[in-house]
């Protein structure tokens, strides 16, 4: 255990010392949240019981913030480490191969954390957005749930990625179009309903809908939406087995 | 002999159709530096890796430190370290850092300030690995395989692209490691490597070890012809040449002469005496045996 607190504290200080991290992860979200929440600020959203645009964005945008810091940040920054020779090297050492998938999948843990705080707060203080009390422990779920399964797909996706040169569109390829399908950059009000009945098949559209729930002030109760993250948990799974099987440490270059 | 640390029989591996290793027996014993020397695609990184534990092989016997490395477990990784052929370092992370990182994964690493040392690198040990030279990162390389304070130590072309500066300092650390009492597993491109830095080398060609022996020795370096050379002086013939010096070659588009010989102090006397009595100066005489390269050259050779 104190070996994935060990790695975990390097991981930490590489992420934070490199500014394209630093940036797609942490501060483009919050910018498109910005920016959505300006443009359209004051609509309100029939479909979704008529909540404020602002409402339906807090969720949408967190959803992107946690699959950059699970999906993206690890499917890049694994076949950075892979084709550098870094990978293989480690395996070489004492180390438990756990303890370095663990060090990884608690540093996008964290910073999937950190970003649902910050954005939650902006949401709070900015664009008077609250998480009812009682759907607390649903949101901190479906965030654990979502991260887990995303970075099982993070490290699935670096399968198919044959070099560092193609890691970031290989990744963007993967879910620049599915944020679109599935309402997390496009209200879903505008989606034609085929397209989103397609979306559903894919974890980023259960996963928006399970932190939407959370947001939602017309939600009763505690707000679990099992079915969605049901869903989110079997890509993670996939994911999983896929990793297990086809996941190299060895460079591919 | 002193306790084997890596043993070999009969060790085979094929991909497909191709035979990378075709039946091979190496022993390389406690505090030797051995290098393992062959064209690329000879077999040679393929066997440093089965020997890592890297890849698996389809036939014969092997260990290391005791145990197969197919299962090598973690105690077993614990008293190895390896350089990679390739590996670019963590840019982000300092040299200190990056060895911080490593020392953590053993349960009784080196000294880290001490490692630093070692490899030469302490005006560089908070600068970060992204911004060292290709020769700085290679022997940040080599202080994270010795952090471990490993045992056995496979160092896979740890020289390739270093200017020759660097070269030289790479191998004041791997000398450095032979005092250390660690036994090292090079492989190499370079002859004068293993020539400055190994007790033992041996070739693999096509799979197979094709000559094995101290570099002095190798493929009876040792009783070959002696070779004196120098350059005709312009006003002497060929001809004039003293007659009983041994097999006479002329190279170097017909100024410079070869001369081939088992003899090397009578005929080197006879030379000699011959230029000082008729006033002729062999500018450029040197006396020289087949270098390993030489040795290495007619092993490796391709069959015509």
């Amino acid at each position: 255990m104190s070996l994935v607190w060990h790695q975990f504290r390097y991981d930490q200080r590489v992420f934070w010392r490199s500014p394209a991290s630093v940036f797609f992860t942490v501060l483009l979200p919050l910018i498109f949240l910005f920016i959505f929440c300006e443009i359209f600020g004051g609509d309100t959203i029939e479909e979704r019981g008529n909540v404020s645009i602002a409402t339906y964005y807090v969720p949408g945008i967190l959803t992107l913030a946690i699959v950059s810091a699970t999906l993206v940040s690890l499917a890049i920054s694994l076949v950075e480490a892979r084709e550098s020779g870094r990978l293989k090297r480690v395996r070489s050492t004492p180390i438990p191969t756990w303890a370095t998938v663990a060090g990884r999948i608690g540093n996008a843990l964290v910073i999937s954390v950190l970003m649902t705080v910050i954005v939650t707060l902006i949401g709070r203080f900015l664009y008077d957005v609250e998480v009812p009390d009682s759907t607390i422990p649903a949101l901190l779920v479906s965030l654990l749930v979502g991260a887990f399964a995303f970075s099982c797909l993070g490290f699935a996706l670096t399968a198919v990625i044959p070099s560092e040169e193609a890691a970031p569109a290989v990744t963007n390829v993967a879910v620049l179009p599915l944020y679109f399908l599935s309402g997390v950059f496009i209200p879903d009000s505008e989606i034609p309903e085929g397209v989103l009945n397609f979306a559903s098949i894919f974890p980023i559209r259960n996963f928006f809908e399970a932190l939407f729930t959370a947001f939602d002030p017309a939600t009763a109760g505690a707000g679990f939406e099992w079915g969605h993250l049901g869903i989110v948990a079997l890509w993670g799974v996939v994911g999983l087995l896929l990793a297990a099987r086809f996941f190299r440490w060895a460079p591919r270059g | 002999m002193s306790n084997p640390v890596i043993e070999i029989r009969g060790l085979r591996k094929a991909y497909g159709q191709n035979e990378a290793v075709r039946g091979i027996a190496l022993s390389v014993s406690e505090g030797e530096v051995f290098a393992f020397l062959g064209p690329n695609g000879a077999g040679k990184t393929t066997t440093v890796e089965i020997l890592e534990g890297y890849r698996g092989r389809d036939a014969g016997e092997v260990e290391v430190l005791g145990q197969d490395p197919r299962d090598g477990d973690r105690r077993w990784r614990e008293r190895i370290g390896i350089v990679l052929q390739e590996c670019r370092m963590e840019p982000l992370l300092t040299v200190r850092e990056t060895l911080d990182l490593y020392a953590g994964y053993y349960e009784a690493p080196r000294d880290v300030t001490e490692t630093i040392a070692l490899v030469g690198l302490e005006g560089k040990a908070d600068q970060r690995a992204g911004k060292l030279s290709g020769g700085q990162q290679r022997r940040l390389d080599v202080a994270l395989a010795l952090i471990g304070d490993a045992e056995l130590l496979f160092l896979d072309e740890p020289t390739t692209g270093f200017d020759p500066s660097a070269r030289r300092q790479a191998w004041e650390v791997i000398a450095s490691l032979r005092e250390l009492g660690k036994t090292v597993f090079l492989t190499t491109h370079y002859m004068d490597e293993a020539q400055f830095l190994a007790d033992r080398v041996a070739i693999i060609r096509d799979g197979r070890i094709v000559a094995e022996g101290a570099p002095n020795e190798l493929g009876g370096r040792a009783e070959r012809a002696t070779t004196i050379r120098f350059l005709l002086p312009p006003d002497v013939l060929q001809d004039e040449l003293p007659g009983d010096i041994g097999r006479v070659e002329v190279e170097l588009r017909g100024a410079g002469v070869a001369v081939s010989t088992d003899e090397p102090v009578a005929t080197l006397n006879r030379l000699t005496g011959w230029a000082l009595e008729r006033g002729a100066d062999l500018s450029g005489l040197e006396v020289s045996r087949p270098s390993l390269e030489d040795m290495y050259l007619e092993l490796t050779e391709e069959p015509e």
